[in-house]
Formats: C-alpha cells, sequence, structure tokens
C-alpha cells in the first residue's frame, strides 16, 4: 500500500542488532537475539511468528517498555529518523534514559502503540475521554482540556465509534470489545505518531470486526502517512496488512522480504513449515504437514541454526555447528539458512 | 453424508436460556437466550463444524448437547449402541450412559485439567466415575489410550504443569476418547494453541475419527480450521442456525447473507496485494436482548421490511442446504471458489 508515484520512501526507524534478554531464575531467556530491519515512512511491516519468538519484546524494546526487571536491552541501536521541515534529527532512542522525559516524548507522540487486550491495556477507572486526552495533554503543554476534549471526540469519530460525544464521558466496560479496540486505536492516534505498532490488535476479536478494525487500520494508515508495524501469529492477517513481512523464529529473523516474496517463493524452512501447517480457506485440501518437535527450551542457545532440530533439510555438522547469517538471496529478500544460499 | 443411515443424534428445537438475576433478591430481569430453537441431525461418523462469533450460542449448543447444561427447552434423542435417549426424560442410569456416549474436548488446556491430578488420575477419572475400570485395568486402558494421542507412556505420573499447551490439549482429548465415547464435541480444541501445535491436533483428531468411527460436533470461529475437518457446516447467529449445509456448497454458495460475511471477513493468504472487501458495520447482537424478526436484520445489507418483523425458520433449499432466510431463494452470495486460491 504504499504510496506510488512518490520518491524513495525515507527510512523512519533503524534497528541494528537488537538483543533483549530476560534474567530469569531458572536462566536467560535471549527473547530477541540480534534483530535488525528498518521501516520506510508510511509502508508497512509484519512480523510473524510463534509465541515466544520475540515479537512482542521486539516492539516493546522499540517503545522501551520491556518489562525491567526481568528483562533488558542489552546490546543494539534502535534509531528513530524525525523529519521536521526538511530538517533530519536522529534519535538513539536505546541511548535515553529510561525513565526520561525524553523517550517520553517520543512514547505516544511518535510511536503510538495498540495492544491485544483492550480490556487489560484500558485503564477501568477513568473515562475514554480522560483516557485519549491525557496523551495530549502531556505532550502538547499548549493545549487545553476543552481542545483536548474536542479532539478526542473528533478522533473517536474518525475511528467509527458513534455517538462519539457520548461515549466520550463513557467507561470502558460499557464498551464492546469492537468499540474498546476502536477507542484504543484512537487514543493511540490522538498525537498523530509517526510509527503506528499493532501486536496482535485484533486477536481477542470476532471474525467480522477483526475484519472491520484491520481495515479501519488500513484506512488510518493512508489518511495520516504513517508507518505501520504489524504483530501477528497468523501469516494470513500480516499479509492482508503488510507491504514487508519479517518471519521471526527463538528471538531471530529467519526470513524478510516483500509480501509477494514472503507468499509466492518462501524460502526458509520454518516459513514454508508454517505455511503447510496452517489450514487454508480454499484451494486443494490437503492433510497439513505440522512442524515436527516442539519449540526447544528457551534457556538453552546452542551454537546452530535454532531451528535446527525441527528442520527436514538441516545438514548435521553444517547446521547445528554455526548461526547461518542472515544473506540476501533476491533484492530486498533476506534469508537465515545455508541450505538457501 | 446423511443418507439413509441411521442418525446418531437428533436436536429438535432446542434452546437454552439464562437467567438475568438482578438485585438483592437475585429476581429474574430478563433471559438471555443464548440458544434459541435449533434443529440438527448427525450422522454417524459425520463431522459437523459449528463457525458463529461470541455470543452466537456456539458453545451452550455444545453443552447442551454434551449434557453439561440442563435444556431450556426442546429434545435431544442420542442413539447410544442400540437404546435410544431422549433429553428431556433420562433416568439416572441413562444419564450416565449419555455422558458417556457424548464426550467434550475443551478449549483452554490450561484451565481444563485439574492440576493436582497426574495423568493416569485426570485420564482415568471418567473410567472410575463410570465404573468401567479400576486398578491394573484402568491403568492399562489409560496407558493405551495415552499412547494413541501420541504421548509418551512414562508421562503416566505427571502433573499438568509440565507439559506444554499441545501435550495438555492431548491429555485433554485422551480424557474424552477413554470411555470410547461415539460422539465428541470438540470446543475451539485448537484455538488456544500455536499454528504448528495446532496442525499436529486437528491430525491427530482426524486420524481418530478414522480409527474409532467418531462423529465430532467440532465449534470454532476460524472458517479455515472448520473448512479443514468438517464435512459439514453449521453456521451460527445470535442462538439460531442461520445456515447448515455440506462444507463445499456453504463455503462456495452461501445462502445466508451472514455466512457471506463471515467469508468475507476470512483474512486471505493470497491477499497482501491491495484487496478490497466488503466489511459488514455493526456487531453481533447481545443475546439478552435481541433484535425482533431476523435475528441478523440490523447488520444485513439485503434486509427487507419482513426481515424486520417476522422470523424466517430454517428451511430445506436442495443440495443438503438448510437456511434461514426471507430472500435465500432470489439472493446471490458471493463464497470463496474451492478450487481457485
Amino acid at each position: 500500500m504504499a504510496a506510488s508515484g512518490e520518491t524513495e520512501p525515507r527510512t523512519l526507524v533503524e534497528v541494528d542488532n537488537l538483543k533483549t534478554y530476560f534474567f530469569l531464575h531458572e536462566g536467560t531467556v535471549r527473547a530477541v537475539n540480534g534483530v535488525s530491519f528498518a521501516i520506510s515512512e508510511r509502508r508497512s511491516l509484519g512480523v510473524v511468528g510463534e509465541s515466544g519468538c520475540g515479537k512482542s519484546v521486539t516492539a516493546q524494546s522499540l517503545m522501551r517498555i520491556v518489562p525491567s526487571p526481568p528483562g533488558r536491552i542489552v546490546d543494539g541501536r534502535v534509531t528513530l529518523h524525525l523529519h521536521d521541515d526538511g530538517q533530519e534529527e536522529l534519535v538513539q532512542v536505546l541511548e535515553l534514559p529510561a525513565k526520561g522525559p525524553e523517550i517520553r516524548a517520543i512514547r505516544g507522540k511518535q510511536i503510538g502503540m495498540i495492544f491485544q487486550e483492550p480490556m487489560t491495556s484500558l485503564s477501568p477507572l477513568h473515562t475514554i475521554g480522560n483516557q485519549i486526552t491525557e496523551a495530549l495533554l502531556i505532550h502538547d503543554p499548549d493545549v487545553t482540556k476543552a481542545e483536548a476534549r474536542e479532539r478526542a471526540i473528533d478522533m473517536l469519530g474518525r475511528v467509527g465509534i458513534p455517538q462519539a460525544s457520548r461515549l466520550v464521558d463513557e467507561y470502558p466496560y460499557q464498551l464492546s470489545g469492537g468499540m474498546r479496540q476502536r477507542a484504543m486505536i484512537a487514543m493511540a492516534l490522538i498525537c498523530g505518531p509517526r510509527l503506528l505498532i499493532g501486536d496482535e490488535p485484533t486477536t481477542a476479536l470476532d471474525v467480522t470486526i477483526e475484519a472491520q478494525i484491520l481495515e479501519l487500520i488500513k484506512d488510518l494508515q493512508s489518511e495520516y502517512g504513517m508507518a505501520l508495524m504489524y504483530i501477528s501469529h497468523d501469516l494470513t492477517v500480516v499479509g492482508d496488512m503488510a507491504d514487508d513481512i519479517m518471519v521471526m523464529y527463538l528471538g531471530l529473523v529467519m526470513e524478510r522480504g516483500s509480501t509477494q516474496q514472503i507468499f509466492d517463493n518462501p524460502l526458509h524452512p520454518y516459513t514454508i513449515a508454517l505455511w503447510r501447517s496452517i489450514p487454508r480457506i480454499s484451494g486443494k485440501l490437503e492433510r497439513l504437514q505440522p512442524i515436527h518437535g516442539t519449540l526447544p527450551n528457551p534457556y538453552i542457545s546452542p551454537p546452530g541454526c535454532p531451528f535446527f532440530e525441527r528442520c527436514q533439510r538441516c545438514e548435521g555438522g553444517v547446521c547445528d555447528a554455526e548461526l547461518p547469517p542472515l544473506q540476501e538471496v533476491e533484492p530486498g529478500h533476506f534469508v537465515r539458512c545455508f541450505g538457501c544460499t | 453424508m446423511t443418507n439413509q443411515q441411521e442418525t446418531l443424534l437428533t436436536v429438535r428445537g432446542l434452546k437454552k436460556y439464562f437467567p438475568i438475576q438482578k438485585g438483592f433478591l437475585r429476581r429474574a430481569a430478563g433471559m438471555v437466550r443464548a440458544v434459541d430453537g435449533v434443529d440438527l441431525e448427525l450422522a454417524p461418523g459425520e463431522t459437523l463444524g459449528v463457525v458463529g462469533e461470541s455470543g452466537s450460542g456456539k458453545t451452550t449448543l455444545g453443552r447442551c448437547i454434551a449434557k453439561l447444561y440442563e435444556v431450556t427447552g426442546g429434545e435431544i434423542v442420542l442413539n447410544a449402541g442400540g437404546e435410544t435417549l431422549s433429553i428431556p426424560d433420562l433416568d439416572r442410569d441413562q444419564q450416565k450412559l449419555f455422558r458417556r456416549t457424548v464426550q467434550t474436548i475443551f478449549q483452554d488446556p490450561y484451565s481444563s485439567l485439574n492440576p493436582r491430578l497426574n495423568v493416569l488420575d485426570t485420564v482415568g477419572e471418567p473410567l472410575l466415575v463410570n465404573n468401567l475400570a479400576k486398578g491394573r485395568e484402568l491403568e492399562d486402558r489409560v496407558t493405551e489410550t495415552i499412547r494413541q494421542v501420541g504421548l509418551r507412556v512414562d508421562y503416566l505420573r505427571r502433573y499438568p504443569h509440565s507439559f506444554s499447551g499441545g501435550q495438555r490439549q492431548r491429555i485433554g482429548i485422551a480424557r474424552a476418547l477413554v470411555v470410547q465415547p461415539r460422539l465428541v464435541v470438540a470446543d475451539e480444541p485448537v484455538s488456544a494453541l500455536d499454528v504448528s501445535i495446532q496442525a499436529q491436533i486437528l491430525n491427530l483428531l482426524l486420524d481418530l475419527q478414522q480409527e474409532y468411527q467418531l462423529t465430532y460436533i467440532f465449534i470454532s470461529h476460524a472458517m479455515s480450521v472448520v473448512r479443514y475437518v468438517s464435512s459439514r457446516i453449521a453456521v451460527m447467529y445470535g442462538g439460531k442456525l442461520v445456515e447448515m449445509a455440506p462444507k463445499t456448497e456453504l463455503l462456495e454458495n452461501p445462502k445466508h447473507p451472514y455466512t457471506e460475511t463471515l467469508l468475507a471477513a476470512v483474512p486471505r493468504a493470497a491477499a497482501g496485494r491491495v484487496r478490497r472487501r466488503v466489511v459488514t458495520s455493526g456487531e453481533p447482537p447481545d443475546p439478552a436482548n435481541l433484535p425482533s424478526g431476523c435475528v441478523f436484520h440490523p447488520r444485513c445489507p439485503y434486509a427487507l421490511d419482513i426481515c424486520r418483523h417476522e422470523a424466517p425458520t430454517l428451511e430445506k433449499s436442495g443440495g443438503g442446504t438448510y437456511v434461514s432466510c426471507h430472500r435465500a431463494t432470489e439472493l446471490r452470495l458471493q463464497g470463496i471458489s474451492q478450487s481457485g486460491q
């Protein structure tokens, strides 16, 4: 959905060798173990993987909201490119003080986030309106309360909430799941972020409501010219939302490319295995091919490819000896596999 | 599928209402009509997929059929190995036989297992309760069942916490199958699982069905999962069956506008390129306050005046399809081509 006919989109976020570990009693979990990617303005990146692959922690690291302790960003760089009247300002997100005003100026203002559970991520004690205006009042001291309320009502209308001027004074429990998710989107968008992160925002919703929310996010993305990072365990949803897709497994990017490349020409055995294990709504009905084995113990990280034990194409002595690098096999299409390059 | 064979299960006019209690005296202030007049028949060996959104009554329907709820009205007739059992008139022995013949697999493998019972006790409990086996024989039968669901026999003395989600779901399946039921009500059995594990469980359910000629009622919100396992599909909305048809027929030629809506909402793998879909506005009805006439009319793009006043009934419409819509014969609705992408 990139706006065509424009010049090369400018980079918005660059993530370089991000490592976020969780230090637990049982051992260290390398939730994100050297992830690099970039998102350009107005583009959308889909992140897929099973639970424990590090997709949510990657997003939390960008926002600096990794629960700490036990989590800690141990390495890497996140560069935010902010453009203001032709001026480019680079912000090193990971170098900002964890609780300082600088990172708060980014959270909500530059990067907005929508979460999976609208009930648990909204405060039950505050009205929808107060929760939305809070962000505005914090980020822009010039805005008066009345103005903020006006803008909140306007935003609620834009995300498709009927009778926004009445709903603004209601509490989350008075809203249905779909409406809560709309309210959360309004909250994430009120300050006009450059990047919107959606962490499984439709997983808890019914299918027809999910379809509504997905369309809404797409519409708002192009309306506001935002970049989107869309996280889901569901390849088909990600395929519907994203220009580019990144497939993660045990804290590593296994494959990355345009949605077309990942769908039409998946190369990594894990991506292929994921494809073969999900039921489709059309096409020939073939027996599903489950991925062999289970996720390995997260506390142990063996030297080789993390998918080695479950891989059909692995080569002993090669794949289990050394971690394959993420290599470009065709323009824009990266794969972490010795067998694919 | 439903040829001249005996029917295993007949459901007629099934109703399940839950009272809404209010105030100190817990007076009934209203009724949640969770299931409101459902008719269906099941042939032995078939899988009826039941789809619908939350609040549609699919889970309640399954629970009534498994006799986990007392029904409010209507009749359930089960053919249990020569004996005909008819709800609501069952004596104690018949109740036991009914429950043994119909078993349930639950959604959440984390909350549906007792953390204080090991695998042997969990899976053996139904045998004990039904006086089917004890001691050595019980252990043998549990061991046998454990093996059939793909668990290792040396897990027998372990407790649920030491198992992964997929393994727990296998324990749940073993518990259901150990009494050799004929009908299994599987209520969202894979929706809490990761995709790779989901495929394993779906294949296991299909294999077990083959081996033991099981009949399934497979309840799910995911149309693609239902397509994979079912022979027929029933669509529920607002406590009613709105359409029931052989799988391919339902997917390719939906006859009810709600079925069309559901199909349009399925995220499609072939997407990624710009695809606009018709998204129906509105949300599922509140089962405590169902709309007049056809339950779907407030969201239905084809609704006429009659739909607002008069509730349609489920009628046969050829090709094994049953549909509950005033305009079923004249509408040409869009489905999903089963041969194409």
